[in-house]
């Protein structure tokens, strides 16, 4: 479904993403692992065409998108949904137009089969009865979920998450775990899951990536995972383990510095 | 030495740059008028937001041009006996010159700012990307309709400020200085040509692109969460009210030129 091949991108000129290579194949959840500013939602913004790569090939269901235009992207764009880190609902649509909108856009079908959509859409995730709300109404996890029920409601083949837990209690943590796995398990669909919650990466996936500083440095199983005895990874997963002292900060290499500032400089009275 | 020269150079590609994004981007938004999808809906309601949302601060700022503008001719033309003609200025002023840039003036204040901090707040929350992410082109569905909007507005409301700014100036003339209503009305429109009114008209719809693009090309090019939003809005109201104004003087220049 989708399949990277030595993708460099660079921001400012430090490398989000460095000769990255992956594929996804269809119906896998695929959880993408990794710190901030690791180059996880770079990667998700490269598959949707919103950022273009320095170098390297992309290829989404079976087409070249590196090069494409805005106008030649959209066919794509249409097989594919995504869940924003902050939602993006539209401020001025109510719910029933942010989880229609795509369709209504379309005109492809009759406003009554929209409606259905929609509800079914918003049924799945439970919130049937935020159909006239606006978004600044809802809550985070409300939001997240209609987010959800808008990515459904398009019948994409493949779904993108970025960080759809992230700020949630845990309650709201859970009902979106179960509602990725359910379109899984019930739809096989193809999903994406950029996150750095470990409850979510265990729950979800099938497969983990894990990106450090825009290199892959881990793609395997949960337990190969959790087995893995590279240090980066292993301070990312237990970092209660790794960084005991106070003062200990991660270095790039996943080995660990100590910064202990002069007492001095602390009271406001450099030496 | 080096570093201040690259320093230089650096801030020159940065304002070549905008430059080059800010017509890229007026190129786009103007072809894709010519092509479907059309977004009537939107358009008409961006014209009651910007029409008949600015129209109580043009009404405003039309009558007391209007009416200080009267006061000042008066004084002036005083010592040659010519108060009575003090409409010939009136009307000259206002629908040549005051009446275009002063409504321009303020729909920036007031619209320019406002799509600035609209598109600000949408790119900074990522609802432009989603609006990609779901097959739209934003730039249809966002810009081209604000510009239609304005390119329609624009000269309405200028029309309305010119009227009103003649209706002031009339209560003045009426009221503090005597003047007859028929001979106010009828010297207001005789020092009118034709011209004026299509110079009159051609201004407000380079103001009126002015103020819509640049407040879109501020919006989208934010960044840097809320304080991004704000930078973005002073810089839309700051860069079009400098824009109307050079852009007026050079428009008087040129029609003076081909002899309007």
């Amino acid at each position: 479904m989708i399949r990277f091949t030595n993708v460099c991108m660079m921001f400012d000129g430090r490398p989000a993403l460095k000769d990255f290579t992956m594929e996804i194949s269809s119906g896998e959840t695929v959880v993408i692992l990794g710190g901030s500013g690791g180059g996880k939602t770079t990667m998700l913004r490269l598959i949707l065409g919103l950022l273009r790569p320095d170098s390297g090939s992309i290829l989404v269901d079976g087409q070249e998108i590196v090069g494409l235009t805005e106008r030649q992207m959209v066919p794509i764009r249409a097989k594919i949904a995504m869940v924003f880190q902050g939602s993006a609902l539209f401020d001025s649509l109510t719910v029933r137009e942010n989880v229609g909108y795509r369709l209504y856009e379309e005109h492809a079908l009759s406003d009554d089969i929209i409606e259905r959509l929609i509800v079914l859409s918003l049924c799945f995730v439970g919130l049937e009865d935020t159909l006239e709300k606006m978004p600044a109404e809802l809550s985070g996890g409300m939001k997240k979920r209609v987010a959800i029920a808008r990515a459904l409601a398009c019948n994409p083949k493949l779904i993108l998450y970025d960080e759809p837990t992230a700020g949630l209690d845990p309650i709201n943590t859970h009902l979106i775990n179960e509602l990725i796995c359910r379109f899984q398990k019930e739809q096989h669909l193809t999903q994406v899951v950029v996150t750095h919650d470990l409850e979510t990466a265990y729950r979800v996936a099938d497969r983990l990536i894990m990106l450090h500083r825009g290199e892959k440095i881990f793609d395997g199983s949960v337990d190969l995972l959790q087995a893995s005895d590279d240090p980066r990874i292993r301070t990312f997963l237990k970092p209660e383990e790794v960084l005991t002292e106070p003062g200990c900060f991660p270095c790039k290499d996943g080995g660990i510095r100590m910064a202990q500032p002069e007492a001095e400089t602390i009271r406001g009275t450099p030496a | 030495m080096d570093t201040a020269v690259a320093r230089i150079e650096d801030t020159v590609k940065g304002y070549v740059g905008t430059v080059q994004e800010f017509a890229q981007l007026c190129g786009t938004a103007m072809t894709a008028v010519f092509r479907p999808p059309w977004y009537v809906r939107e358009t008409v309601y961006y014209m009651d937001r910007i029409g008949v949302g600015s129209l109580f601060i043009v009404i405003l700022t039309g009558i007391f041009t209007g009416m200080v503008l009267t006061l000042q001719g008066a004084i002036q033309l005083e010592p040659y006996g010519a108060v009575p003609y003090v409409s010939r200025l009136i009307s000259t002023s206002v629908v040549r010159e005051l009446g275009p840039v002063l409504a321009a003036l303020m729909i920036a204040g007031r619209v320019g700012s406002g799509i600035a901090s609209e598109l600000a707040s949408m790119q900074v929350t990522e609802q432009i990307d989603a609006l990609r992410a779901e097959g739209t082109d934003p730039i249809k569905k966002l810009i081209t309709t604000r510009l239609l909007a304005c390119l329609i507005m624009v000269p309405v409301l200028t029309i309305i400020t010119d009227g009103i700014a003649m209706f002031g100036g009339y209560l003045i003339a009426r009221f503090s200085l005597s003047i007859d209503t028929f001979f106010y009305w009828t010297w207001a429109f005789e020092a009118l040509r034709p011209m004026d009114f299509v110079y009159g008209l051609i201004k407000p719809l380079v103001f009126g692109f002015i103020v819509c693009m640049v407040g879109c090309y501020a919006g989208l090019a934010t960044s840097g969460g809320t304080v991004g939003v704000g930078q973005s809005t002073t810089q839309a109201m700051v860069t079009s009210s400098i824009l109307i104004l050079m852009s007026d003087f050079f428009l008087t220049k040129l029609f003076i030129f081909i002899g309007f």
